[in-house]
């Protein structure tokens, strides 16, 4: 076994801390590795070519972009702030913890497709939380409305990954079984799916803990920062 | 039948008009950077196939090189001004709510029900229904709140423009993946993992698996990639047949413990990444820096509790 094609790994870790283009990064990954297992130049940007053309159902999602922009021109995103500045109480913690709470929901029992970054966070939920957290506590500078908002996009992704597994027929799940399988275990969707009620349980509760602290530090910060700053 | 070759055609027809209309924005300074990027997508959509694997090869190297060296620029566009939105906003009031929700309805109705109708291939279904959401979320817009359909590609042009390079990163990601695994270097890292095990102890053993699905899969960036690698080293040979645990718990808590890698890692660009750009992020890497903690406590908790659980 060789240990050399872990070279391009050492390209991408680096580069990305670098943070130098990613995408150069990526190629330069690929093209390392692909020489060090023993590929040529041309063999590995045909390796690379054939990859990514097989892979272009990944960038299908852009579709979406255009109905998000067409909604966001006719004013969705002050829609969904207008309704939550008008729920009294409504805070950041209680609007993204509502979304955690419904996403791994709809996800544990298999409604994947309700939710998703560029359909429901960027024009949704992001703007409903910047809403709730502005309606409480006056404008807020713009670093705690980024902050505010990168919350909502790990709402999101911890609602989503801790719950399907719950969900028996979800590609992970299958993953699992056939491996076991050729392996000569046999174990039944089910089995998998209830193992992963625990995670999923602390998942939610140590997200929304982190949500809760979060708030709070937010009515803190917006007390000490300086005025000159608010906008 | 109707299937992803229809969908590719699709989003190749969309993505060349993105080119055209980035051609004509004189107010974009790198408006040919942009149109050669978006044309070259479009290409590949509507002639991946027909291009060959180097083909394809050089296509992707060029539109790496003109995103990562001459970069893109962000064009400028007609839109609705802040207050137009706000009054839009308050005429339509919860009709803007209806084409929004279109898309996952639709592609939730059409992944349980399409399948059943022979116009349509089973095995994409997904994106199939996708793309037929998107269409008529298009349509509803036009018709419930007047939206020009013109108007709607350029601003998908504008949320593709603040995407820029990051729109391309899964994709190239998941090539990333495939070169890697042709190169061999899972079974370098699976091979690095199953040395590095202390043996004896039994609480070892499930560390060194929930942490080393993690590791593996921030590195690769997805957790799927890592499952198969670090079970075959670790999991089967030490906790299942020295230590006597049982499978379901394991493999379930297992990928789990992948996914808490998943939250940590510019790897997995389409969670991470794009969101930050999305959302309008100055830091890159602000998404991530809000799911690590989670993250973290996640991973010791799994671990803790797959000991708990894995020999009862």
């Amino acid at each position: 076994m060789s240990l050399l094609p872990l070279l391009g790994v050492l390209v991408v870790v680096l580069g990305f801390a670098a943070r130098l283009n990613p995408l150069l990064v990526v190629m330069a990954g690929a093209i390392v590795s692909g020489l060090a297992s023993g590929l040529d130049f041309a063999g590995v940007i045909s390796a690379f070519g054939k990859a990514f053309n097989d892979n272009r159902y990944v960038s299908v999602t852009w579709l979406v972009l255009p109905v998000i922009g067409a909604l966001e021109r006719a004013g969705l995103q002050e829609r969904a702030r207008d309704m939550i500045a008008r729920i009294r109480g409504a805070s950041v913690f209680s609007i993204l913890c509502l979304y955690l709470l419904m996403r791994q929901s709809a996800a544990a029992i298999g409604l994947n497709s309700l939710g998703g970054q560029a359909t429901m966070v960027r024009p949704l939920i992001a703007p409903m939380a910047e809403a709730a957290g502005e309606a409480r506590l006056g404008a807020l500078p713009e670093k705690l409305r980024e902050d505010i908002r990168a919350q909502a996009a790990a709402a999101e992704n911890v609602g989503w990954f801790f719950g399907e597994d719950v969900f028996v027929a979800i590609g992970s799940i299958l993953l699992i079984k056939g491996f076991l399988e050729q392996n000569g275990i046999s174990v039944e969707p089910l089995q998998l799916a209830v193992w992963s009620i625990p995670t999923a349980v602390l998942a939610f509760v140590i997200h929304a803990t982190r949500l809760y602290v979060f708030d709070r530090r937010l009515v803190r910060a917006s007390r000490t920062a300086p005025e000159g700053n608010r906008a | 039948m109707i299937g992803i070759g229809a969908v590719y055609v699709f989003a190749g027809l969309v993505f060349a008009v993105i080119a055209l209309l980035s051609a004509g924005d004189s107010g974009n300074p790198k408006r040919w950077a942009n149109t050669a990027f978006w044309g070259l997508f479009a290409l590949s959509f509507l002639a991946g196939d027909y291009l060959g694997d180097f083909g394809n090869g050089l296509l992707v190297l060029a539109m790496v090189l003109i995103a990562g060296t001459v970069g893109l620029g962000i064009g400028k566009n007609q839109t609705t001004t802040v207050q137009q939105r706000g009054t839009s906003a308050r005429l339509y009031r919860n009709k803007l709510f209806i084409p929004a929700l279109t898309i996952p309805v639709v592609t939730l109705i059409g992944s349980f029900t399409f399948k059943h109708i022979a116009l349509f291939n089973p095995a994409q279904i997904t994106l199939v229904s996708l793309s037929i959401g998107v269409i008529v979320a298009l349509l509803l817009a036009r018709v419930l709140l007047k939206q020009p359909i013109p108007a709607a590609f350029q601003e998908g042009r504008k949320l593709l423009d603040l995407l820029g390079w990051a729109s391309l990163l899964p994709q190239m990601l998941a090539a990333l993946g495939a070169v890697f695994a042709l190169a061999g270097v899972g079974q370098a890292i699976g091979g690095l993992a199953a040395q590095a095990i202390p043996g004896g102890s039994r609480f070892a053993a499930v560390a060194a698996y929930t942490i080393g699905m993690a590791a593996f899969t921030a590195i690769m960036g997805n957790a799927f990639a890592a499952f198969p690698v670090m079970t075959a080293g670790i999991g089967l040979p030490l906790i299942i047949a020295k230590f006597g645990g049982d499978a379901a718990v394991m493999t379930a808590n297992g990928m789990l413990s992948g996914f808490c890698g998943t939250l940590m890692t510019p790897m997995a660009a389409n969670f991470n990444i794009v969101p930050a750009a999305l959302l309008g992020l100055h830091d890159r890497y602000a998404v991530i820096k809000a799911q690590l903690p989670t993250a973290f406590l996640l991973l010791a908790a799994n671990t803790v509790l797959m000991y708990a659980l894995v020999f009862r």
